[in-house]
C-alpha cells in the first residue's frame, strides 16, 4: 500500500512539475502576477511529494518488502540497517529518485530564499527547474520505475554488491548528487538571465553562493568516493581515472572555473557571458556524467547496471537541456553588455588564465574519457585510455595553474604593476625551493617528487605571505589581530582552500614517491619488516558478520618507538551473492598509512598471500580536499554571500 | 562574423552528440569484442619469455587439438587473484589449456605470484609495455579469450571469470566448440 502511495505521489509530482514549468513561463509572457507567484508554491509542493515518495521507498527497504522488485533485487534481510537505507540509492532506479529529490529540494530552497528576488527572474529560474524535474521524473516513471511489484514475491532478497557495503560509499552518492544537482540551480539562473537578456549585480550575487554550495558538496562527494576506493578496493590506490570517476571530476573542474569567473563577474562586473557559458557547461557535465555512468557507452571498472534504452533517454535530455542552453546562449550572448576593461596583468587577467586552464583541463579529461568512442567511430578499433594519458596531460596543465595560484591574489584589480610584487614572488620562490630541496636531499627523492613538493610549498608560502600582507606584516601585534579579525570570511575561505590544494599536492607527491609495496607469502608467526616497523602474523580466526563469514588475520605491529598496534585484515565471503572480498586493514596516521591485505591461503601450506603497502602522507590527500571544502564553507558563511542577504541594498 | 562565435560551443556539443548517438545505436554492449576480431585469427603478437616458464606464440594456438583459453593477467591486478581459483579449476579439473599473457608487469612480481599460488597456465608470454595486447583490443586485466583449435577467436570475456561465468559461459562455449570438431 505504502509503495503504491509512493508511486502515486511521484506521478502527482510530475504533473505539479509540469505546472511549475508552464505557469510562471506563461506568467512572464502575459505579465500575470498570480501565475508568476504560483511557481514558488508549485516548487514547494513538488518537493514534499517527491520526499514522501522517497520515504515510501526507504520504508520498503527498511521493512525488507521483497514483493517490490527493486528491493528483492538489491537488498537482503540480513543487511545492517544503515546499508538497507543506503541500498535505496545503491541502484539505478533509487539513485535517480534521490537525484530528483535533491533537485526539488534545491528548487524549494530557491523559492523560499529567493522571495525578494525580482519576480520575473525567480519565476523563470523556477520554471526551468520545473522543466528539469518533469523531464527526470518522467524518466523514472517511464523507464526506471522503482515502485514495481513482483507478481510472486521473493522470500529473501538477492543481496547487494558486498563491495558497496561501506559507510563511505553509503554517503558518497548523496553528496555527489547534492553537487551535481546543485549545478542545476546555476544553470537555471543562467537560462533565466539569457531569457531576460540582462545580467545584473543581483544575478551575480545569487549565482556565486549556489556555485559554492554545489562545489563544496561535489568536492566532498569526490573525496568520499576516492576514500572508499582506497579503503575497500584493496590495491592501495585512490584515483584510477576511470570513466565513472572522470564523470564526477569534469563537473568539478567546470564548477571550479565557474567559482573563479563568478568572482570577476561579481567584483568587476565583467566576464558575464563567459560565466553564463560556464554555468551551462558545468551542469551539462553533470548530465553527461549521468549519461556515461548509466548508458554503458564506456566500460568502467565500476559495474553499474547499464541499459542502452535508458541511455537514449538521457541522451535526449542532454540534447534538450545542453543543446537548448547553448543555442539560447549563442542567440543572446552577443547582446549582453560587457563590463569594465582590464589589463592582462591584473587580478582579472590571472583569473581568466585560471579559467582557461581549468576549462582546458576539463576538455582534456573529456577527450581522454571519450577517446575510445571517437576512435571506435573513426577507425572501428578499440583503444583504452588509462592513467598514463591523464597523468601525462593533466599534470603539466595544472603546473602553471598552481604557479599562478600562489601570487594572483597579490595582484591588484584592473591593472597590476609587476614591480610591486616581484620581490614577494622571489621570496616565495626561494622559500619553496629551499624547503623542497631540503626534503629531497634528506630523503633521496626523484625529480618529479621535487617538482610536486616545490609546487606544494610554493602555494603554501605564497598563500601565507599574501595573508600576512593583507593583515599588515610589520604592524604591532594588536593591530595584526584586529585586522585579522576584520578580514572577511571569504578571504579566509580562499586562503584555506588554496592551502588545501597545496596539502593535497604534497600528499599525492609524497605518497607516490616514497611508497613501499611488499607482496609475499606469510605463515603463522612469521615476522616481516617494513620501514621501521615489525609486523608479525599472530593468528587467523573464522568470524561471522551479519551477512558474511570471514577469515580474520591478526597482525601485530611494533613501531620504532616500541608502540604495539594490531591490525585485522579479513577475507570475507558473502553467501547471498557468492562473492569473496578482501577487507584491507589500515593503520592510518598523520604521517603514514600501513595497509595490509590478506590474500588467498595456499591449500598445502599454512601460508597466506600477503600484501602490504606503506604510503607516507597519504591521508594528506583527503585532508587537503577537506580543507578545500572547508574553505568553500567559510567563504559561503561570509555575510555578503549569505543567501537572500540585503537584496534591497543592491 | 562576430555573431557566429557564440555558436561554437553549440556546434562542438552537437558533434559530440553524433558520436554518442552512433555508439548508443550501433553498439549494444561496448564490452563485446568488435566484430572485426570475432571469428578471426588470433592476431600475430610477439611475446617475450618469462624465465622458467614455457613461451607460446600464435602458431601454438593455430594447430591445436582442442580449444584453449588466452588469459591476460598481471600480478598487480586484484580481480585476477579472485579469478585465479577458477583458472586453476579449469586447468586441473577440466584439462583446459590456458595460455597466459602477463600484462605490464614486473618480472619479479609475476614470478612471485606464480610461485606463491599455483600456476594455471600451460605457457606464458610477457607483454611488458602492453603494446602487443593493443592488437587484441585489451581494455584492462583480466580478460580472457576463447580460441578454437584453428586459432580463431570465438569469445571475449572482460573482467574476472567467477563461478557463474565459468559454469554458464566459458565451459558451455568450450563444449560447443569441441562438439563442432566431431
Amino acid at each position: 500500500m505504502i509503495i503504491e502511495l509512493g508511486h502515486f505521489f511521484l506521478a502527482l509530482a510530475l504533473s505539479i512539475s509540469i505546472f511549475q514549468f508552464l505557469l510562471p513561463a506563461l506568467g512572464v509572457k502575459f505579465n500575470s502576477y498570480g501565475m508568476m507567484r504560483s511557481a514558488s508554491i508549485a516548487a514547494f509542493i513538488s518537493f514534499i511529494l517527491v520526499f514522501l515518495s522517497f520515504l515510501s521507498l526507504v520504508y520498503a527497504y527498511i521493512t525488507s518488502d521483497f514483493s517490490v522488485s527493486l528491493v528483492a533485487k538489491n537488498s537482503h534481510s540480513l543487511k545492517p540497517l544503515i546499508y538497507k537505507i543506503s541500498g535505496v540509492w545503491g541502484n539505478h532506479e533509487g539513485s535517480l529518485l534521490l537525484w530528483v529529490l535533491i533537485l526539488t529540494f534545491y528548487s524549494a530552497a530557491v523559492a523560499i530564499l529567493g522571495r525578494r528576488l525580482p519576480l520575473k527572474l525567480i519565476s523563470l529560474v523556477l520554471s526551468c527547474q520545473g522543466l528539469i524535474a518533469a523531464a527526470f521524473i518522467s524518466f523514472i516513471l517511464f523507464t526506471s520505475n522503482p515502485f514495481i511489484r513482483l507478481f510472486f514475491p521473493n522470500i529473501e532478497g538477492e543481496g547487494f554488491n558486498p563491495i558497496l557495503q561501506d559507510f563511505g560509499l553509503a554517503i558518497h552518492p548523496p553528496f555527489l548528487y547534492l553537487g551535481y544537482v546543485g549545478l542545476s540551480v546555476t544553470f537555471s539562473f543562467s537560462i533565466a538571465a539569457l531569457l531576460i537578456g540582462k545580467v545584473d549585480t543581483i544575478w551575480v550575487k545569487w549565482v556565486r553562493p549556489w556555485t559554492l554550495i554545489a562545489w563544496v558538496f561535489l568536492t566532498v562527494g569526490i573525496a568520499l568516493g576516492s576514500w572508499w576506493a582506497y579503503r575497500e578496493l584493496g590495491w592501495g590506490g585512490w584515483w584510477f581515472w576511470d570513466p565513472v570517476e572522470n564523470a564526477s571530476f569534469m563537473p568539478w573542474l567546470a564548477a571550479t572555473a565557474l567559482l573563479h569567473s563568478s568572482i570577476v563577474a561579481e567584483k568587476r562586473d565583467t566576464l558575464k557571458a563567459w560565466t553564463i557559458l560556464l554555468a551551462i557547461i558545468a551542469f551539462s557535465f553533470s548530465l553527461l556524467g549521468t549519461f556515461i555512468v548509466r548508458s554503458g557507452v564506456l566500460i568502467s571498472v565500476h559495474s553499474f547496471a547499464s541499459d542502452p534504452s535508458r541511455g537514449l533517454y538521457i541522451l535526449l535530455l542532454l540534447i534538450f537541456f545542453t543543446g537548448g542552453g547553448l543555442a539560447l546562449f549563442a542567440k543572446k550572448a552577443p547582446y549582453l553588455k560587457s563590463g569594465s576593461l582590464f589589463k592582462p596583468l591584473s587580478r582579472e587577467g590571472a583569473l581568466v588564465i585560471n579559467n582557461i586552464i581549468f576549462a582546458s583541463a576539463a576538455a582534456t579529461v573529456l577527450l581522454g574519457t571519450l577517446y575510445p568512442i571517437f576512435i571506435d567511430a573513426i577507425n572501428n578499433s578499440k583503444v583504452s585510455v588509462g592513467p598514463p594519458y591523464f597523468e601525462a596531460v593533466f599534470i603539466p596543465l595544472m603546473v602553471p595553474a598552481i604557479l599562478l595560484c600562489a601570487f594572483s591574489p597579490m595582484l591588484s584589480w584592473k591593472r597590476a604593476v609587476i614591480e610591486n610584487i616581484i620581490e614577494r614572488i622571489i621570496a616565495v620562490f626561494i622559500c619553496a625551493l629551499f624547503l623542497a630541496s631540503l626534503i629531497i636531499i634528506m630523503n633521496d627523492g626523484s625529480a618529479s617528487a621535487f617538482l610536486g613538493l616545490f609546487l606544494g610549498f610554493w602555494l603554501i608560502c605564497g598563500t601565507l605571505y599574501e595573508f600576512f600582507i593583507k593583515v599588515g606584516i610589520k604592524s604591532s601585534f594588536k593591530i595584526f589581530i584586529q585586522r585579522a579579525l576584520n578580514l572577511p570570511r571569504s578571504a579566509y575561505g580562499m586562503s584555506v582552500a588554496h592551502i588545501g590544494v597545496a596539502i593535497f599536492i604534497i600528499g599525492v607527491t609524497v605518497s607516490s614517491a616514497w611508497r613501499i609495496d611488499i607482496e609475499k607469502p606469510i605463515i603463522l608467526g612469521e615476522k616481516t619488516i617494513v620501514k621501521d616497523m615489525e609486523i608479525t602474523f599472530k593468528s587467523i580466526k573464522r568470524v561471522a558478520g551479519p551477512n558474511w563469514n570471514a577469515d580474520r588475520g591478526e597482525f601485530e605491529i611494533i613501531t620504532s618507538n616500541r608502540d604495539k598496534h594490531f591490525l585485522y585484515p579479513e577475507r570475507r565471503f558473502y553467501p547471498a551473492s557468492q562473492v569473496n572480498t578482501s577487507e584491507p586493514a589500515i593503520m592510518s596516521g598523520i604521517f603514514s598509512d600501513l595497509y595490509i591485505v590478506l590474500g588467498e591461503s595456499n591449500d598445502n601450506a599454512d601460508s597466506y598471500a600477503l600484501r602490504i603497502y606503506y604510503s607516507p602522507f597519504i591521508s594528506w590527500i583527503w585532508f587537503g580536499i577537506l580543507l578545500m571544502a572547508i574553505g568553500g564553507v567559510l567563504s559561503l558563511s561570509d555575510r555578503k554571500h549569505r543567501l537572500g542577504y540585503d537584496l534591497k541594498r543592491v | 562574423m562576430k555573431k557566429l562565435y557564440p555558436y561554437s560551443p553549440l556546434i562542438v556539443f552537437f558533434i559530440l552528440i553524433l558520436f554518442f548517438a552512433r555508439q548508443l545505436i550501433l553498439k549494444e554492449d561496448p564490452s563485446e569484442l568488435p566484430s572485426v576480431l570475432l571469428e578471426e585469427r588470433f592476431p600475430e603478437i610477439i611475446l617475450k619469455k618469462l624465465d622458467g616458464y614455457k613461451l607460446f606464440s600464435v602458431t601454438n594456438l593455430m594447430n591445436a587439438n582442442s580449444p584453449s583459453l588466452v588469459n591476460i593477467w598481471s600480478s598487480w591486478c586484484v580481480p585476477c587473484k579472485i579469478e585465479h581459483e577458477f583458472l586453476m579449476r579449469m586447468s586441473s579439473d577440466h584439462n583446459i589449456l590456458i595460455y597466459g599473457i602477463n600484462y605490464k608487469d614486473k618480472k619479479e612480481d609475476a614470478l612471485k605470484v606464480l610461485d606463491l599460488n599455483d600456476n594455471p597456465f600451460y605457457a606464458i608470454g610477457v607483454d611488458l609495455d602492453g603494446l602487443q595486447s593493443i592488437n587484441l583490443g585489451v581494455y584492462g586485466v583480466p580478460e580472457t579469450f576463447i580460441i578454437d583449435s584453428d586459432g580463431n577467436i570465438r569469445y571475449r570475456h572482460v573482467g574476472p571469470i567467477l563461478e557463474y561465468d565459468m559454469q554458464n559461459i566459458i565451459l558451455p562455449i568450450l563444449g560447443k566448440i569441441m562438439r563442432e570438431k566431431i
